[in-house]
């Protein structure tokens, strides 16, 4: 009848979580006869008697509604084949890529051509992993010039921060635009200095992830960053 | 009789165990068991192809044992799968798919990759248990995670995690155990050797109980990779 673990600690998978029945099992987690296990490696998140476990590592699963950075894979009749940083490719129908009259066997490569990447929003998710993507929504768009790098998904909360905080520090002290996909796809534009301290502030915040207070030591970072570029 | 290193009879050799070591990898893992070091890499889910091999039910789970040609105990070992390498990498997929829930990812594939670099002995179990702790860090949802170790016979009495030289011995029986850690089912048993039933049942025993022990290294490995301070 009591929690073995407490709140953000991590958790190896079958490790026993809680005994009894004052608590339910959440995401990464199931019961079995003695009480709560974690079915996966993870941070303990306990909320109103339910047990959760926050991924750490691992690949991007797609999920609805996510805003991801996809490649152009493939170029169809009816539209294209995006890779999604997952085990699984997604498609962009033509219906759903534009608003724009096209005409049956129009030159597709016009709108998005081999190797481009796009901001792209994922419209659909069938149990096996079809997915389904839409250009239509406010910042979905074909990406131009900058740089793309990759993190690990499960580490792009922290990149992005509380309603967006940690990520308009970095573009507030870098003057760089910057756009983070729920895949873990991250694209960066300005100057080449100001790209590499964005670049190496990112890589730093996905080491540092399971950390608290971060914002504070990433703040403190980019403003000694920002000394050093002027002297220089 | 005693052993030839001074073990006692239920004692392992000396484990260290890490996690995270390869970088490029989704999961990775080092399990050393004393002079048998293996390296672990899960790459996955990813793309499966050709596709005839991929199951819209739930994902696939490949092995891939490999022993380095200066791993072994003198002569050079080919490289190159072998019958051997062959069977032991079917072993291990079929001793890690019972904790492994592989549902979420219909036609993908978890591909593992066990290199060994040193052998003395027990590679298979070393093995598993490097497995077990890389899949962990791969995010792979397990019910469980999975520990493994040999008993058997040295000089007629039962013991667990023989080294080369044991196993060399005249007489000397090889049990290979995998076991799963929080249901202690038992999902790798095989045998080498001539050994009366009792004996096993008394083997099999130890090696639950030194799996249990193994899996606390395992666990200590995966907190320390993501230890706060």
């Amino acid at each position: 009848m009591s929690l073995l673990i407490k709140d953000k600690d991590i958790v190896v998978p079958g490790e026993e979580l809680a005994k009894g029945i004052e608590y339910s099992p959440g995401y990464g987690t199931y019961k079995d006869k003695e009480g709560i296990v974690a079915s996966r490696l993870g941070l303990v998140n306990i909320r109103d008697k339910e047990i959760s476990l926050v991924p750490l590592s691992g690949r991007y699963m797609p999920q609805r509604d996510d805003v991801i950075i996809g490649q152009i894979e493939d170029i169809s009749f009816s539209g294209w084949r995006v890779d999604t940083g997952s085990a699984y490719s997604a498609m962009l129908s033509v219906r759903d890529a534009t608003s724009e009259y096209i005409n049956k066997g129009a030159d597709l490569t016009r709108f998005y051509d081999l190797g481009d990447y796009i901001v792209t929003k994922i419209l659909n998710v069938t149990s096996q992993k079809l997915i389904d993507l839409t250009m239509k929504g406010p910042g979905l768009r074909k990406l131009v010039g900058g740089r793309i790098i990759e993190v690990n998904a499960h580490k792009v909360p922290r990149i992005i921060g509380k309603a967006g905080s940690m990520v308009s520090l970095i573009k507030e002290h870098t003057n760089c635009k910057i756009t983070v996909g729920q895949n873990g796809l991250i694209w960066i534009d300005g100057s080449p200095a100001d790209e590499l301290v964005a670049v190496n502030t990112i890589r730093k915040i996905e080491r540092e992830a399971h950390i608290s207070g971060l914002t504070d030591k990433i703040k403190a970072y980019l403003e000694e960053c920002c000394k050093k570029n002027e002297q220089a | 009789m005693n052993r030839p290193d001074g073990r006692k009879f239920d004692e392992l050799r000396e484990i260290e165990a890490k996690a995270g070591i390869i970088k490029r990898a989704d999961g990775s893992a080092s399990f050393k068991i004393g002079d048998t070091i293996a390296y672990a890499a899960v790459y996955g889910p990813r793309n499966l192809y050709p596709k005839f091999l991929q199951n819209p039910e739930k994902g696939v789970l490949r092995c891939n044992y490999n022993m380095m040609p200066f791993s072994g105990s003198g002569e050079r070992i080919r490289p190159g799968s072998s019958r051997r390498s062959k069977e032991i990498s079917l072993v291990t997929q079929k001793a890690l798919l019972p904790a492994i829930n592989l549902n979420e990812f219909p036609n993908s594939v978890i591909d593992i990759f066990i290199e060994f670099p040193q052998t003395d002995a027990g590679s298979r179990c070393a093995g598993i248990c490097a497995v077990s702790i890389a899949l962990a860090e791969a995010g792979i949802p397990m019910k469980e995670l999975v520990a493994a170790v040999a008993v058997g016979l040295v000089n007629g009495e039962v013991a667990i995690d023989l080294s080369k030289e044991e196993e060399d011995l005249g007489g000397a029986v090889d049990i290979p155990i995998a076991v799963t850690t929080r249901s202690g089912k038992i999902s790798l048993l095989q045998m080498d050797g001539m050994i009366k039933a009792e004996d096993i049942k008394k083997g099999v025993a130890l090696g639950k109980k030194a799996c249990q022990k193994i899996f606390e290294i395992q666990k200590k490995a995966l907190k320390e990779k993501y230890n706060t301070e």
